[in-house]
Parts: C-alpha cells; sequence; structure tokens
C-alpha cells in the first residue's frame, strides 16, 4: 500500500532534514515544475489529478487555482497560503503532516505558488503547534539556504518569499477569508464571497488557501501523474487520505490510508476497535462539524460522495466516536459550548444563536429541559443552515446537533421527561 | 434598468443596485439593520434575507441576505415567502436575547428602528428563557449617551465612525456574544461627527446627550425644517421644541447637501437658544424698568428713527430677508454690511470667482465624487465640518474608479470594496498653515505662509495651463511639488479646488480661481469649492453694503447719530477701541439680537429677535444655494424676527417701501425686485398659501400628546392655536397627513417607520434625491461664456522678521464660532486660548510647552501659554480665532514680541 | 517603553508584511512574551509603533483568546475542554487542578505561579486528554502525572 504523505515519516524521530530529504527525492517536483512546466500545465496536471480540497470542503484544488488571475495583467503581487491552522476539535492529522515532515509541505507549496505565479508565500499555523513551528522555521531557513525559496529559484527566474505566521488562537482563523483577516493583523472575521480570495484575497490580492494536507500532495501528484494519484483511491476520489480517529477505542491514531478506505476498517484494524466496556454508538467522521453516522454506516467508504449520501460529510477525515458510556447531549453540548465560544460575534444568527443552544442543551443536561425545547433546538438547525449565516461556522456547528437529534433523540426526550440526566454527567461549560 | 420577479409581479429597476435597495425604493416593507444607504452592505445581520429562485421553475429557492444580492435581470424573488418572514421573526429573536426590553425608559423609544423592525417581522413573543448579559456603559463626553446594554451588534457604529468618518477611538471588542462597541477606555468621543452615531445605530445605545437634558419623545416635539447657522454650508435640520424650549436638531437629507450626516457643532450648537443670555424682552435703556413690551419697545425705536441720521449695519449670521429689511429701511447707501473689511473684501471675491469664473462650484455630494482634491488655505475640519467629510469620501473616488471597478465589485459591498482598496487613496493636495485632520488623508501636506501658499497654488496653474502666469524663485520642492499636484488634477476626470476665506488672503482665493480657470481651460470638469465665514456671508456678499470701517466714520464725522445693528456683535468685527470709539458717538444705538454679548450692552434700545428656531428665513449657502429654514415653535410677543421688527418699525415711520409690506413673502419680493440675482429666493419654498387638499402641513406628528394638558397649569381651557402668516405650517398636528414638498419636511416618518430610517419613503430612490427634488434654489452658475482671465497678483516670498512673529488665524470647531459657543455641550469641548509657534521659534524666544508668551497685535495686548505644533511654519505662529473671551483681531497680522506687556482678558457677558 | 530588542523583533515582522498595521499580532505577540501580558499601557506602546490607535488594536487583541488583556501568572496551564479531552474524562484532571492548585477557571494562583484556563481543542486528540502549559504539550494526562508536571514549573 502507497503511502506517499507518510512515507518519511516515523514516530518519535526527527523530521528528515533538507538533504535527508533530497535524498529521498525531495524537491524533484519543484525542479520539474520551475523547469519544464508552465503555471498553467501544472494547473492542469492537477486539476485533472482529481485532487480535492483536504481543509474539509473537498473542492477540486486545480480548478480553484484556475480562478486566479493569470498572464501580463494579473496583479503583481499575488499570495499563497497554507492553511495549518487545525483546530477543528478531533482533528490532528495536519500536525502529523508538519511535525513528521515540513519539506513535503514547503515543497508543495512552492508547485502551488508557482502554478500561480505567487511570489510571496504564508504558513498560518496554529499557535498550539508549538514543534512544528520549530521544524517549518528550520526547513525554512533550509529551504532558503538551498535556493528553493528566495530570488531566482534554481537559477530559474522565478522568486518566492515563505514566512511563517502562528496565530493567537481563534477556530475562525481556519476559514480561509477570516485567515486572511488575520494575517493581516485585524479581526478574523470572515470576508463575504464574491469577491473570492482568489481575486482579492490577502492585502486585497489574488490569493490561494489550500489545506496542508492538500498541499503535501502536491509533489507526488508533479512526480507521478495525475493517472497515479486518482489510482491510490479506492473508490471516486483521488489520493490518500490522512484517517485518524479518536475516543474510547483501543489504540486512537492517525493513517494514511487509500482514499475511500471503509470505515469499519479504520475503526477496527486502525484504532483497534472499542476498548473494552465500551460500546459503539456513532461516530462524527471528519470532526466537530460533521453529521453523525451511526452502526448503520459503518460499512461505508471513506469517500465524499458515500459520506454526503449518508447525510454527513467527510470533513477533516478525522473521527469521533460516541461510546455508550458518554452522554449524548453532554457531547453535543461540548460541541456547542466551543461553536458558541469561536463564533467571531460577525452575523446575528451565528453569535446569538450558539449560545441559545449551548444554554438549552445545557438545560436538558441538567434536567431543567421543556419539551419545547426539543423545537427550539430544531428550528436552529433549521435556520442556521448554509447561506443563512455569514460563513460555514455555525452551519458546521449545526451537523452534529441535527444528526444528535434524529439518532439520539430518545436520550434527549429522557433527559426531560426524567429531569436528570441518565448519565449523572451534567458538564459544565467553562466560564 | 432590470426587470426583476418580486412574489411573481414584474418591476423595473435600476441595475447594478442590491437587491435590499431595490425593494426599498419600490415601497416594500424590508427590515434591515446593517445596511445604511450611505456606507452599503456588509450582510452581518441577517435581517434582509429574502428568497431567491434559480429559474421559473424553481419553487423552493434559497435564502439570501437581500443587501448582498445585485439585481439583475430576471432575479426571481420572494419577501411573502413563509419561510423568509420566519428567518426574519428569528433574526429579531436572536437579536434580542439580551436587549433589555427597556424601551419605556430608552430615548430611542418611539423612534427606534428596532422596535420598527421588531414590528415589522412581526415577532411578538420572547422565546429565550436564560439570564440576559449586562454591560457597563461607558462616558463619553458631553454629546453622547452610551447604553451598551441595548446594542443588536449591527456593527454600523464602528462602520460609520472608523471607516466612514475616520474616527480612531471608537471600536468592537471582543468576539462571539461577548462583542463590545465603544472606546478603549471611557472619555471623550474624539471625532467631530460623533453626533451621527445617534441616528446611525438603529437602536438606544448611542442618544443625544444634550436631548435627554430636556428629553421628549420624537412624538411629542414640535419640529420644523432648518438651516444650520454654525457655518457656510447650510446643512439641513430639523429642528424640535417642546413647551417653549429648544429639545434637539436631527439630520434632514438633502441629497445634495449633508446626505445623512451633520457634525457635532451643528448637531449640539443649538443651545444657544435656551441659553440664560437670550434676550427675552426687549429693553429701553433711558427707561425704568429696561424690559419693556413690543410696544413700548417698538414707540422709543421709532422716534430714535425719525429724529435721528439713521445709518443700518447688517449681518452675516441674520436671515436675507433681515438684511434687507434693514437695508430698506435705512436705504442702501446707509446699509452697511458687518463685517471687517477685510472678510467683506473675501466674500465679495469668493462671489465673484463664482460668478465669473470658469468652473462650477459643486455640491457636497458632488465633492464626494471628486476623483483628485487640492485644498489651499483651509482646515476643513474646523471651517466647514461637513465637506471634510465629503472629502474623506472623495479620497476613495479614484480608486474605485480604476480598481473597483476593474475587479467588478459592486461598489456598495463595502467590506469587500475596502478590502480590495486596503491603504489606497486617490490623490489629495492639502497646503495650509498647520496640520489638519485631513493631512492623515493627503497625497501631500505642505504648511507655509498664506503668501506661500498662493505661490504654489499660482505655480499649480501656470504648470497646468500656459495662460496662467508662472512663480518665479521657487525652491525645487515646490516646484516639484507643484509639478506633481498639477499633473494629479490634470489626470482625474472631476478635479476640484477647494480654498475658502479663512487664511485670510485674496492671493490664495485668486491662485485657487487661477488653477480651476486653468482646468476647465483644459476642458476638464473641475470644480471650485470656496468656503466662507458665517452661514449667510455669501448672502450679504450678494446683497453688498458699505465698508463697517465707513460706518463708523459716517458716526464719528457727524454724517449719521444713530445706528441699528442687526444680529451683530461688533466686538467680534474690530477692534475694542474702534467699537468703543464708535458706540460712544453714537446718540442712539438700536440692536436686535437674541443673544447679549459686548454689543448689547452698549444699545440703547435692544430689541429682542427670534433665534433661528424662532424665526423664518432664507441663508444662501456658500455654493450659492438659497435654503429657507422655518420657525419652530411660536415665541411670546416679545420676540419675533428681526425682519418683522423692522417692518413693523417701517410702518410706524411710514417708509414708502415697507408700508406696502404685508408679510415675509412681500420682502422676498421686493428683494427679488431690487436684486435680480435673489429673485430666485421665492422658489426655495411654497408660498404661505399653499395648501394640499386643502390642508396645511403639521409641525407636530399625528401622535403628539399632551396637547390638551401642556398648559393646563396656567390655563384650564385649551388656547386657540397660535397660526403661522408666513408659510403653510401648522403648530399642530392637524393638517396634511402625506408627505409635503422636499423643502418643507417637518420630520421623517412613515406609517412602519417611525425611525429616522423613514427617510427611505421620501427619497425618488433609496439614497437620492427628495420626491420632487432636493431643496434649495442654486443662485450662481457660472455663465457658459465665461472667460477666462487669470489673475496676476502672485505674492513675494514670504520673509520672517525680527522680534516679530506672522500671525496666522487657527480655528476650531468648537470655540471659533459664535452662536454654538453659548450651548453648554460645546463650551465643555472650547480649548483655552493659546498660542502656537513651531520648536525653532520656541528654542529661540526661550519657551516651553504652556509658558506665556507676551506680544502685541496692531496695538492689542496678549499673554497666551504656548503650543508647541512642529507643523506651523518658522516665522508664523498661530492665534486660535474667535474663542469666547478673547479680543477680535485681523488675522494674518504681525505680532511684536515685547516682554512687558499687559494682557487684560476680555469680560464676559454673563446673565 | 518597548525596549530595544522588543523594536527590532517587531520592525523584523514589519518588514514581512505591507504595512506596519499588519504586523500588529505579531507586535503584541513579542510583547507578551516578555511582559506575561499585554497592559493598558503595554498596549498604547505597541500602538504607537505600529501607526494604530489603541482602540483600533485593542479591537484585534481582544478578539483573540491567546492575548491576555489581564495579568496571569507566571506560568498558564491551558487544559483542552473539546471534544475528544471530553470523551476521555479530561473533568478529573480539571477538578484535580482545581482542588491541588485551589483555583478555578480564569483564576491566578494566590503565589502567582500559576493561571487556569480552558482551551479548545489542541489537536492531540489520540492522546486525550490533554494540556499545555506554556510550551510545554502533555498527552494521555492521568491524575498521578499531575503533580509531578506541576512542579518543573515554578
Ligand atoms: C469555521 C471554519 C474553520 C475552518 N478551519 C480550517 C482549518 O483549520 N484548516 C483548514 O485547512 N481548513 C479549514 N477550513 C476550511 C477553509 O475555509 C478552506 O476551505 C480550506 O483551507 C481550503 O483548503 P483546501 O481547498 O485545500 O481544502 C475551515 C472552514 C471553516 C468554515
Ligand atoms: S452600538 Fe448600535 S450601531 Fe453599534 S453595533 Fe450596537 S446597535 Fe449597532
Ligand atoms: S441589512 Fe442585509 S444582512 Fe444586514
Amino acid at each position: 500500500m502507497e503511502k506517499p504523505l507518510t512515507q518519511h515519516i516515523v514516530p518519535g524521530r526527527k523530521p528528515l532534514n533538507l538533504k535527508e530529504y533530497e535524498a529521498v527525492g525531495g524537491y524533484a517536483s519543484v525542479r520539474k515544475v520551475l523547469k519544464e512546466l508552465t503555471p498553467a500545465e501544472v494547473q492542469n496536471l492537477v486539476k485533472d489529478s482529481n485532487l480535492r480540497g483536504r481543509g474539509g470542503a473537498g473542492f477540486n484544488t486545480g480548478l480553484k487555482w484556475s480562478f486566479v488571475p493569470m498572464g501580463p495583467d494579473a496583479p503583481a503581487t499575488k499570495y499563497l497560503v497554507a492553511n495549518a491552522d487545525e483546530m477543528e476539535p478531533g482533528t490532528f492529522k495536519d500536525r502529523v503532516l508538519l511535525e513528521g515532515n515540513p519539506h513535503q509541505l514547503l515543497e508543495g507549496m512552492i508547485v502551488a505558488a508557482y502554478a500561480i505565479q505567487a511570489n510571496i508565500s504564508y504558513v498560518f499555523l496554529r499557535w498550539a503547534y508549538k514543534l512544528a513551528a520549530k521544524e517549518i522555521t528550520q526547513a525554512i531557513a533550509e529551504a532558503y539556504e538551498a535556493g528553493y525559496l528566495g530570488k531566482n529559484i534554481l537559477g530559474t527566474g522565478y522568486h518566492l518569499e515563505m514566512h511563517l505566521h502562528t496565530g493567537v488562537g481563534r477556530y475562525m482563523c481556519g476559514e480561509e477569508t477570516a485567515l486572511l483577516n488575520a494575517l493581516e493583523g485585524k479581526r478574523a472575521n470572515p470576508r463575504a464571497k464574491p469577491p473570492f480570495p482568489q481575486v482579492s484575497g490577502l492585502f486585497g490580492k489574488p490569493t490561494i488557501v489550500n489545506n496542508v494536507e492538500t498541499l503535501c500532495c502536491l509533489p507526488h501528484i508533479i512526480n507521478n501523474g495525475a493517472e497515479w494519484f486518482k489510482g491510490l483511491g479506492k473508490g471516486p476520489d483521488a489520493g490518500t487520505k490522512l484517517y485518524g480517529v479518536s475516543g474510547r477505542v483501543k489504540s486512537p491514531g492517525c493513517w494514511e490510508l487509500p482514499m475511500g478506505t471503509p470505515i469499519r476498517e479504520i475503526l477496527e484494524e486502525h484504532a483497534g476497535g472499542m476498548q473494552d466496556g465500551y460500546l459503539f454508538r456513532g461516530l462524527l467522521p471528519g470532526g466537530a462539524s460533521t453529521d453523525f453516522l451511526v452502526e448503520e454506516h459503518l460499512d461505508l467508504p471513506m469517500d465524499y460522495g458515500s459520506i454526503q449520501a449518508a447525510g454527513s460529510r467527510m470533513g477533516t477525515g478525522t473521527m469521533i466516536i460516541l461510546d455508550d458510556q458518554t452522554c449524548p447531549v453532554g457531547f453535543v453540548l461540548n460541541l456547542q459550548h466551543f461553536f458558541a465560544q469561536e463564533s467571531c460575534g460577525f452575523c446575528t444568527p451565528c453569535r446569538d444563536g450558539l449560545p441559545w443552544v449551548e444554554r438549552l442543551l445545557l438545560a436538558i443536561d441538567k434536567g431543567e429541559g421543556r419539551p419545547e425545547d426539543m423545537q427550539a433546538l430544531e428550528f436552529h438547525t433549521k435556520y442556521l443552515g448554509p447561506g443563512n449565516t455569514f460563513c460555514a461556522l455555525a452551519p458546521g456547528a449545526m451537523e452534529p446537533l441535527q444528526s444528535a437529534l434524529k439518532y439520539f433523540r430518545e436520550d434527549f426526550e429522557q433527559h426531560i421527561v426524567e429531569h436528570h440526566c441518565p448519565w449523572s454527567t451534567v458538564w459544565q461549560p467553562s466560564i | 434598468m432590470a426587470t426583476i420577479y418580486i412574489d411573481n409581479l414584474p418591476y423595473e429597476v435600476t441595475a447594478g443596485k442590491n437587491l435590499l435597495e431595490a425593494c426599498l425604493t419600490l415601497g416594500f416593507d424590508l427590515p434591515y439593520f446593517c445596511w445604511h444607504p450611505a456606507m452599503g452592505s456588509i450582510g452581518a445581520c441577517r435581517q434582509c434575507a429574502v428568497k431567491v429562485y434559480r429559474d421559473e421553475n424553481d419553487k423552493t429557492g434559497k435564502l439570501f441576505m437581500s443587501c448582498m444580492e445585485q439585481v439583475r435581470d430576471n432575479l426571481r424573488v420572494s419577501i411573502a415567502d413563509l419561510e423568509a418572514k420566519e428567518f426574519r421573526a428569528h433574526v429579531i429573536g436572536w437579536l434580542m436575547t439580551n436587549h433589555p426590553h427597556d424601551c419605556a425608559v430608552c430615548d430611542e423609544g418611539g423612534s427606534c428602528h428596532l422596535q420598527d423592525m421588531t414590528v415589522m417581522t412581526g415577532h411578538n413573543y420572547r422565546q429565550y428563557r436564560f439570564d440576559k448579559k449586562t454591560y457597563v456603559n461607558q462616558y463619553l463626553g458631553p454629546f453622547l449617551n452610551h447604553e451598551m446594554n441595548r446594542c443588536i451588534q449591527c456593527y454600523r457604529c464602528v462602520r460609520y465612525y472608523k471607516d466612514y468618518a475616520g474616527g480612531k477611538d471608537l471600536d468592537v471588542f471582543a468576539a462571539h456574544n461577548h462583542l463590545y462597541f465603544g472606546r478603549h477606555e471611557d472619555g471623550v468621543l474624539e471625532s467631530e461627527f460623533s453626533g451621527n452615531l445617534a441616528e446611525v445605530c438603529p437602536t438606544g445605545v448611542f442618544t443625544d446627550k444634550t436631548l435627554k437634558q430636556h428629553y421628549t419623545r420624537k412624538w411629542d416635539l414640535t419640529t420644523a425644517p432648518s438651516i444650520c447657522h454654525h457655518c457656510s454650508l447650510g446643512c439641513n435640520i430639523v429642528a424640535g421644541e417642546r413647551y417653549g424650549s429648544l429639545r434637539n436638531i436631527t439630520n434632514r437629507y438633502n441629497g445634495e447637501v449633508n446626505g445623512y450626516f451633520l457634525c457635532d457643532r451643528g448637531r449640539f450648537g443649538y443651545e444657544h437658544v435656551n441659553s440664560m443670555s437670550r434676550i427675552r424682552k426687549s429693553l429701553v435703556r433711558t427707561q425704568l424698568p429696561e424690559a419693556t413690551d413690543k410696544y413700548k419697545a417698538l414707540q422709543a425705536a421709532s422716534i430714535s428713527l425719525k429724529g435721528g441720521r439713521v445709518i443700518g449695519i447688517g449681518s452675516p449670521r441674520a436671515s436675507m430677508e433681515s438684511n434687507f429689511a434693514l437695508r430698506t429701511l435705512v436705504g442702501e447707501d446707509k446699509f452697511y454690511h458687518g463685517v471687517s473689511d477685510v472678510e467683506h473684501d473675501l466674500a465679495a471675491l469668493a462671489l465673484r470667482i463664482l460668478r465669473t469664473g470658469a468652473a462650477r462650484t459643486p455640491s457636497l455630494i458632488d465633492v464626494e465624487r471628486a476623483d483628485a482634491v487640492f485644498i489651499l488655505g483651509e482646515d476643513l475640519t474646523n471651517t466647514a465640518p461637513m465637506l471634510a467629510l465629503a472629502v474623506r469620501q472623495s479620497v476613495r473616488q479614484q480608486p474605485i474608479l480604476e480598481q473597483v471597478s476593474k475587479a467588478k465589485i459592486p461598489v456598495w459591498q463595502d467590506a469587500a470594496v475596502r478590502e480590495l482598496l486596503q491603504t489606497e487613496k486617490g490623490p489629495l493636495f492639502i497646503a495650509a498653515s498647520a496640520e489638519t485632520k485631513l493631512d492623515e488623508l493627503a497625497t501631500k501636506s505642505y504648511y507655509d505662509s498664506p503668501d506661500a501658499i498662493a505661490r504654489l497654488g499660482f505655480a499649480v496653474a501656470s504648470f497646468i495651463h500656459e495662460d496662467s502666469p508662472p512663480v518665479r524663485g521657487l525652491s525645487d520642492e515646490e516646484e516639484a511639488l507643484a509639478q506633481q499636484i498639477a499633473m494629479a488634477l490634470l489626470a482625474a476626470q472631476n478635479p476640484l479646488i477647494i480654498s475658502g476665506t479663512s487664511s485670510g488672503s485674496d492671493r490664495v482665493l485668486k491662485a485657487s480661481a487661477n488653477i480651476a480657470d486653468a482646468l476647465c481651460a483644459q476642458e476638464k470638469g473641475a470644480g471650485i469649492v470656496l468656503t466662507l465665514p458665517e452661514c449667510n456671508s455669501m448672502g450679504l456678499a450678494i446683497m453688498g453694503g458699505h465698508k463697517l470701517e465707513s460706518a463708523f466714520q459716517a458716526i464719528l464725522n457727524g454724517y449719521a447719530d444713530t445706528v441699528i445693528v442687526l444680529e451683530n456683535d461688533l466686538y467680534r468685527r474690530a477692534g475694542t477701541e474702534a467699537v468703543d470709539a464708535f458706540f460712544q458717538a453714537c446718540q442712539q444705538v438700536i440692536v436686535l439680537d437674541h443673544l447679549h454679548h459686548a454689543t448689547t450692552e452698549q444699545a440703547s434700545i435692544l430689541l429682542a429677535a427670534g433665534a433661528f428656531a424662532e424665526a423664518d428665513g432664507t441663508l444662501i449657502n456658500n455654493e450659492g444655494r438659497a435654503q429657507r429654514f422655518y420657525q419652530v415653535y411660536p415665541t411670546t410677543e416679545d420676540i419675533q424676527e428681526s425682519w418683522r421688527w423692522l417692518g413693523e418699525l417701517g410702518t410706524i415711520v411710514a417708509h414708502d417701501e415697507i408700508v406696502k409690506w404685508e408679510g415675509f413673502e412681500d420682502i422676498q419680493k421686493a428683494m427679488g425686485k431690487e436684486i435680480p440675482e435673489l429673485e430666485g429666493i421665492k422658489a426655495t419654498a411654497p408660498p404661505a398659501d399653499f395648501r394640499i387638499a386643502g390642508q396645511k402641513i403639521p409641525r407636530a406628528p399625528h401622535r403628539f400628546s399632551g396637547r390638551t394638558a401642556m398648559l393646563a397649569n396656567i390655563n384650564v381651557s385649551e388656547p386657540k392655536p397660535p397660526e403661522d402668516p408666513d408659510n403653510p405650517m401648522t403648530y399642530t398636528m392637524e393638517g396634511y397627513r402625506g408627505q409635503p414638498p422636499s423643502s418643507m419636511i417637518p420630520f421623517f416618518w412613515a406609517p412602519g417607520w417611525n425611525s429616522v430610517q423613514a427617510t427611505n419613503k421620501y427619497q425618488q430612490e433609496v439614497g437620492g434625491p427628495l420626491r420632487g427634488g432636493d431643496p434649495g434654489v442654486r443662485l450662481i452658475e457660472p455663465t457658459a461664456s465665461s472667460e477666462v482671465i487669470f489673475s496676476t497678483a502672485i505674492p513675494q516670498h514670504f520673509q520672517p522678521l525680527a522680534d516679530h512673529l506672522f500671525m496666522l488665524p487657527l480655528y476650531h470647531i468648537f470655540g471659533s464660532e459664535e452662536l454654538s459657543a453659548k450651548s453648554p455641550a460645546i463650551i465643555e469641548r472650547i480649548p483655552e486660548p493659546y498660542v502656537a509657534i513651531n520648536q525653532d521659534d520656541a528654542v529661540r524666544l526661550k519657551l516651553e510647552e504652556g509658558q506665556l508668551l507676551s506680544f502685541r497685535i496692531e496695538g492689542q495686548a496678549f499673554e497666551l501659554p504656548v503650543k508647541i505644533n512642529p507643523t506651523i511654519p518658522t516665522g508664523t505662529a498661530g492665534l486660535p480665532i474667535g474663542l469666547p473671551a478673547t479680543p477680535y483681531i485681523e488675522l494674518p497680522a504681525w505680532a511684536i514680541l515685547n516682554g512687558q506687556i499687559q494682557w487684560k482678558q476680555q469680560h464676559q457677558t454673563t446673565f | 517603553m518597548l525596549t530595544a530588542e522588543e523594536k527590532h523583533q517587531i520592525e523584523h515582522e514589519i518588514s514581512l508584511v505591507p504595512t506596519r498595521k499588519a504586523a500588529c499580532i505579531e507586535a503584541l505577540k513579542i510583547v507578551q512574551q516578555n511582559r506575561g501580558w499585554i497592559s493598558d499601557s503595554s498596549l498604547a506602546e505597541v500602538a504607537e509603533f505600529v501607526d494604530m490607535s489603541p482602540a483600533e488594536l485593542d479591537s484585534v487583541a481582544t478578539f483573540y483568546n491567546l492575548i491576555f488583556r489581564r495579568p496571569v501568572g507566571r506560568h498558564v496551564i491551558l487544559l483542552c475542554d473539546s471534544i475528544s479531552c471530553y470523551v476521555m474524562g479530561y473533568e478529573i484532571i480539571r477538578d484535580h487542578l482545581y482542588n491541588t492548585l485551589g483555583i478555578k477557571y480564569g483564576e491566578t494562583t494566590g503565589d502567582g505561579r500559576f493561571t487556569l484556563l480552558p482551551n479548545a481543542c489542541l489537536g492531540t486528540c489520540d492522546c486525550a486528554p490533554a494540556l499545555m502549559i506554556d510550551n510545554d504539550l502533555y498527552r494521555n494526562l492521568t491524575v498521578e502525572q499531575l503533580e509531578e508536571i506541576l512542579n518543573k514549573y515554578t
């Protein structure tokens, strides 16, 4: 089984330095694109590879690039940003790539930057990833030293600067337009689209924001071709994917597997199945802002289409398991507390709706729920949906709630009818 | 135009606008919060949701925010859709989770956009059953009250204050539902335009603190359309009264002049009308008691008139009608304009430039659309504040034209436009005697003496057109700057020159005219704006009159012995000694005014005039726009408009002309006949016998309450409402219930729209002109045949003098203007007198900040604390002008430095 | 007053972006790194240095979770309270910290040694529960390890 992204990552070992990385074929794709391919060819190659964004939305990466103005009339400054803000609860896949093989990210970024002819790039790194910050800082320094960054890269005349920016904590910073505001030294409120960042992004200039995992796929696509990449997936989706599992399983972790690996295989073979004494009740397939899947879905392949057909989303591909000893109301309450706290406060439904949802769930969890609270929760799931709020945070927040109301309804009702939590675990949100 | 379908019916709308604007223009009641017609859309509140359908087969549709959707042909939407309605109602539900529901004690109650929108969406019952948050409020200074608990987080306040008006000390703090809108610490809001927050905020977070002192609900105010009297721009205002005192000023939309906003001087300067130093009864100084009734006063005055040889001194802050009545009463040859000679000459020059120059003077709305601006010798924020706000918008024009349209971003999509433009600004050049608040926007600022500014201006003109005379002896930098400015102006489509009288230099004005003419000669759509000192300076300049100096001579030389002073404190016009000598030489001094001041002290007969809110009249602003203001409330019999006093006097003394006048309109007619240029004044407002459906226009809204009880402490039977002979308005709520003509809108109010946002309903197109056209009649247009004649009055280099400082005038929005400086809220903001010098001069004079500098100008001694201002040119100094208790001095002028002089504070009249 | 070193570091960040303002978050981080938190006077100094008004900078500063506008202890404990740690029972850790330190969320120990704050997902969900003290990450926490961990910080 091919594991292009993680092949050189050995847990517990320091990541490869530039020399070592080059020795295993690193930066070959940079040589290739800079010397042999036009930006348009790189864009087309990536489009053909059917690489879909690994940041959660799954948009075709090459297609996304194609909206960047190119040619002599395009603005002189363009930007590429690696989205390494990873703050989606239950998600820890980018961390593996960042800490394990920083040069691979840099290589992908150079390819992407060349494809859109950007001359300045940033890694927007989550504040908590201290080790990754260290590794990336060092990798960038090495890459400058070796002439992969800076002026006249490899003598081709192409020029790219790269800087590391670490955030100061806000889930919103992961949303690509809010991330741009944060990079500009502003409040991380999202921006309206259109205009899309491809046209008016960082500092008002054309900008591409790509997820770390997305970028890490690029060197391999360049080196091995679109067909090879498509062939890596088991189903319709191309490539490999970093899948993760957390919760009460025997060996939680993160593994690179073919796109479309069945959930059950990930859960049982890789994560070792449920811990003794715990039973499976449900899972969030791709981070906190995806809908629950339950027992009946376990044989689905983890690809974009199948998960969507089951009413959820692939999201980040890192699953969180709900077990039978955890109260589903408390579970959802914990998520909603997170989302309410991380709302930027820009639009009304999210800013004022999420705290309301949180209060309702807390009341239910404490045994103070009322039957009409279920309707109140439901109208929020309806009206905090996509398009009704300014960005995708609140709609994402509603996904686990709406599916919990579907799959675990009796648990909610039991709280209300019996006036206490059947698990006797009331989670008290902080502050 | 585009055809859109709203609930399946086709409508024609302007393409390119956003859907919310289009729906509002069509008259639909679609609720909104964060969108503002002057500030565009950001899509934050989510209140304006409608259903949008892909095509006619799409039956489900999807919710979209109408303020973020561009109108396009065949767009299909539904406002009535149940889901859209339910969503909009829920938005209110969300916004209100932490709102205190304190309408009964909230100053906004009854004129609250949040109330209106709540009713509009049909959200009736509170579903949120948990605790509310509370916030600590802030002290924000004398103008505004802060009550953060009422906030609905629409972001309008920061967008207005920071993005639109350039304020730096108000912002949004924290995140999620802990947002806080305010200052980073308690303190006075710094922006000169802060008062607009009271109207921009859709609820009661920011409210008018001066109104709070004598609070009245909107529905209990008697209001009339008026014109701001505090600078030459003539912003349109609504003035509100209850129980005989003026309660507040709110904005009166005029699409061409002030749009949606006012400056703080205009909004909070009104309380001079309620001041303790008001003249409420006429005085005859030769009798006891001095205070007397109207008839005794008239009798005394008419005796003086008949017995004396009379001259009249007019005023730039009195209405056209009052000035004309005086001129008629004393005769044209005995009518003296009441301003310093220099000021008069400058105003006359400005008028000549507008009349004979090639460039047209734009209204403020066109200033916003200028794509290159050059300001000569004006500190606009302090001399013509709303013009500064307009220039602030104009610096965005060029990048919008160039970049935003290229990126195909609709200009109403405010956040996206600002994001794209970043810090990019169009060309703005400022040449002033010291730093101004607009410098932060300027491409380049240049600080020097007025003569140097004029030289720079002349140089710019000569670079633009070869016929304009060149300037010799410029430094290389000045030469380069002049060239840069000339290039920028030539590159623009609508370049604009702004200057005015405040630098006290005719050469600056002439240089400005040369530039404008040069641009016109190059076939540019150039404009020239000239600011003037006071609200009717332009009117007075048109009316003419002899010099004040010759009025003094007339009395001192015995050609006359009696003077009528119209609404004018001559101690603000000429040196104390000269005025004292003048009054001493007069046998009789008849003064008409509404506030006590040094001149009223000298009056042998003082006639109590109505303040602006108690009077009808016409003012002519700096663009030559005649605008009518209306009496807001009837006064006691003892107070009346100056023109009425003068008319009655004329009748008593059987003046040939005046006896024929029956009322206000006859004065206007006579004025038009006498001075043809003023003919147009009549058209500023409908005549007094104007009726709609046989009815007059009510000043009080239909919900006015307590009329039968409000005077019950005096008389239990309700007196007959007073009538107004001068215009077609009633003082009550009786009258026509629809919309009056645009020049006569006493309040903006429409069914379902109780707040000022009802303005939408009065416009032809939301954000556009008022129905029937924006009010005001422009009297001056450049003649098409205007021939370009360039001035050659190029001044010499400015040369500093040993032991002297060339003293330049500095203006303060709060303090330099006479009337507003008598309003308590404004008084809190008036600076102490000082003299500004630069570091080099300070070192030379061995002075540090705060130490006293003694000097003498034209015999007048001063001793003032020093303020170091690095931008003041060496050899010059700045002296704030017009501050209370500072003596009059004509500036610019040479100050003689002198260690031992006696400085005497002018005594202040306090009553 | 900003120290020469602080100014130097901030200038470097400014050199990486088109406007001085754009480096304001980096500037706050640099100052917080040195002083533990951003006091009103620090805020004003940074604001001036990056061409912003205090209000404008505070607007940015108060938006983010990890710019501290109130004093904190010498060490800040950030305890993950998000979903995976919740499922894995982080509450026992929290209660233990409450008891041993005698403080709750948002509080600082009397000796100024620790401030305890809840924190959203630390991105190490496969090793829950987790917490960070200053720059150090601790995962797969058990109550038993806490004493030893805390002892490292004086
Ligand atoms: C609230 C919110 C948080 C997000 N957080 C992240 C994140 O931490 N990392 C990430 O790569 N994408 C995140 N995204 C998705 C990004 O907006 C964006 O789609 C992604 O970075 C694009 O990269 P891709 O095309 O490579 O997937 C988030 C989106 C939302 C709405
Ligand atoms: S303070 Fe007023 S204007 Fe500002 S956000 Fe709150 S409600 Fe809106
Ligand atoms: S008015 Fe449209 S979202 Fe606020």
